[in-house]
């Protein structure tokens, strides 16, 4: 495993009139690893990030960026990180290209260095041919894309995505997701973002940490999280009885539990598609044939169940969509 | 990759030409901030114009008549005694150069609402420019505002048919004016980022702007003298910088001896520009946040 170039320890936060929003969290980040970070809506994610990219002060607790303290050295820390804020954050009243390189100013670039990784990064995210329009006349995923390249100008060591995908459409997820890894290649970056659809962080994420209420209640591989709380799930029919090819099913070594309802049967097994073969052959060994088989496995939806009681989907979905939603309409207004 | 050292100043720049590019991109805004101060210098100035209560042929008291020449005698001394000057409108004209600046650089503070808003400050904040920067580029921005549009109020009124009466040279007379007016705007922004700091919500700025704006203006000498003022009025008035940027500048254009040292008024507004600024730094330091 790589160095952890994020260690945290302790951070907590405590807003102005009491609200602990994160409380007492430490974990790692390793370098060159996707970090999703999975909560509902107000289980301090947002917090959490701010107070990793130096715009929230902590209440108490440490955290390191590769080295540099967000509380001594907030200054050192923002000058190796890019950060896509979960709002969008680009002046709607300049052109694209004026709010990348504005942002390469700020981190102290010369000019021709701004000029050169400005033109590199529209291209890479496809707006090059739309850079000298106006912000306000861009789509949502353009504006995603745009603060993604305003994120990368500094070439980042870390870039922190807060909801980088939120309120966009299936096939515009798919998209940004698309230039993410490509970026994440070109750079070798780590990236800590912190999300609420599953799928993503199942799908992209190296490991993922799910919090709620401010405390994060557990850390690992996607994998390895679904198989810590359930197991995958083969459901069989078979040409003969059911009797006959329960006992030889129940000796074999990845298989937990053996059901047998509405004329199927059910089995959980550790790792379904290295199982399949194994019970396969082990129908077949006592003269019976397999007719159908599905595989079935556990999402993180199911983690997310198991350790805080409630799923994410139903929650979130639709209160920061309802949310993102309404701060569009006012910037529409505006 | 983090690229040595940064100066203490890097980004101020570009973030000023941000501020001006949004600016002078909507040439329509910029017209419709004059339309205030053009009002008063073309409706009031002229309306309100002192000299003509004494325009009466002549005045026709039972047993007395007053010929006019006495009467326009009489009225040059009054407004000369009064305003220092008999041209009234010249005077007001004057006046408003240091309305718009005080107008202009009150509106800074909306900047800084807008930009947390809109999400622009959350994003400056996690870049490593120094939060100083960010206040000063906004001050800059509202100090060239202020001037490019006090001059264009000043060629209104010399179209209106404000009449200079220079006490120095003509080019140093408008460097004096300049530099007051500078030193006015300086010190208004500043103090008005100030208020904005922590302000989430654009209405509470626009009601702080309401609260004072008249005060500050009605308090000064921008319309009539100090010395018309009740006894209560005039300490706020020489508290006020609008008074000394209008003592100064009245100096110098219209020739009107100021009631304070023209020296002595410099150096108040320098204080006043040093003081809030100094202060919009540290605090930027201490509470800029989201």
């Amino acid at each position: 495993m790589n160095e952890a170039i994020i260690k945290v320890n302790n951070l907590t936060k405590i807003y102005s009139g009491g609200v602990l929003a994160v409380d007492h969290i430490s974990f790692e980040v390793y370098e060159g690893e996707i970090f999703a970070l999975l909560g509902p809506n107000g289980a301090g994610k947002s917090t959490t990030i701010g107070m990793l990219n130096t715009s929230l002060k902590p209440t108490q607790g440490e955290a390191e960026i590769a080295g540099y303290s967000v509380n001594r050295e907030p200054s050192k820390v923002r000058s190796i990180i890019g950060v896509v804020p979960q709002e969008f954050s680009a002046d709607e009243d300049l052109t694209g290209w004026e709010n990348i390189t504005l942002i390469g100013y700020l981190y102290g670039l010369p000019k021709e260095v701004i000029k050169q990784r400005a033109t590199e990064l529209l291209q890479t995210v496809g707006l090059y041919s739309v850079k000298d329009k106006k912000v306000e006349t861009y789509s949502g995923g353009m504006r995603r894309r745009l603060e993604i390249s305003m994120g990368l100008i500094n070439r980042p060591k870390v870039l922190f995505l807060d909801e980088p995908t939120l309120g966009l459409d299936v096939q515009t997820r798919a998209a940004i997701w698309g230039y993410i890894l490509k970026l994440k290649k070109d750079y070798n970056m780590t990236i800590f973002l912190t999300t609420h659809y599953l799928e993503e962080a199942d799908a992209y994420g190296d490991r993922v940490a799910i919090i709620d209420h401010g405390k994060i209640l557990v850390i690992g591989k996607p994998d390895e999280l679904k198989r810590s709380v359930t197991w995958d799930t083969l459901f069989i029919e078979v040409s003969g009885s059911y009797d006959s090819v329960r006992q030889v099913l129940s000796t074999l070594p990845p298989v937990k539990e053996v059901n047998f309802t509405d004329g199927q049967i059910t089995i959980k097994v550790i790792d379904g598609p290295t199982a399949i073969p194994l019970v396969v052959s082990a129908i077949n060994s006592v003269g019976q044939e397999v007719r159908r088989l599905s595989l079935s496995r556990p999402s993180l939806d199911e983690v997310y169940m198991y350790y805080t009681g409630k799923s994410l989907r139903e929650e979130s979905a639709s209160k920061e969509e309802a949310f993102a939603l309404r701060r569009t309409l006012r910037r529409a207004r505006s | 990759m983090s690229e040595g050292r940064l100066s203490p100043l890097h980004g101020l720049w570009a973030l000023t030409n941000r501020e001006l590019k949004k600016w002078y991109k909507e040439p329509v805004i910029l017209l419709l901030s004059l339309v205030q101060p053009i009002l008063w210098i073309g409706i009031f100035g002229k309306a309100m114009n002192f000299a003509n209560m004494f325009n009466s042929a002549s005045l026709e008291i039972p047993g007395l008549t007053i010929p006019k020449q006495v009467i326009d005698e009489i009225g040059s001394l009054v407004l000369k005694q009064t305003f220092g000057t008999t041209d009234y409108f010249s005077f007001l004209a004057v006046g408003m150069l240091s309305f718009i600046v005080l107008f202009t650089s009150m509106s800074s503070g909306m900047t800084i609402v807008w930009d947390r808003r809109l999400g622009f400050l959350g994003k400056l904040l996690t870049t490593p420019v120094p939060r100083g920067s960010i206040i000063v580029s906004k001050v800059i921005a509202s100090i060239v505002k202020s001037l490019v549009q006090a001059t264009i109020i000043l060629l209104i009124g010399i179209l209106l048919g404000l009449r200079f009466s220079f006490s120095i040279m003509a080019p140093v007379a408008f460097l004096i004016t300049y530099l007051s007016l500078f030193l006015l705007s300086f010190g208004f922004s500043s103090l008005f980022l100030m208020l904005a700091l922590r302000s989430t919500r654009w209405e509470t700025q626009m009601a702080i702007m309401n609260l004072l704006n008249m005060p500050l203006l009605f308090s000064s000498n921008s319309f009539y003298p100090i010395s018309s003022m009740p006894w209560w009025l005039k300490p706020v008035a020489l508290a006020n910088p609008l008074t000394y940027a209008n003592a100064i500048s009245r100096w110098a254009l219209l020739g009107i001896t100021p009631s304070v040292n023209v020296l002595l008024s410099l150096v108040y507004l320098v204080g006043f520009a040093v003081i809030f600024t100094v202060l919009g730094i540290y605090l930027s330091w201490r509470y800029l946040s989201l």
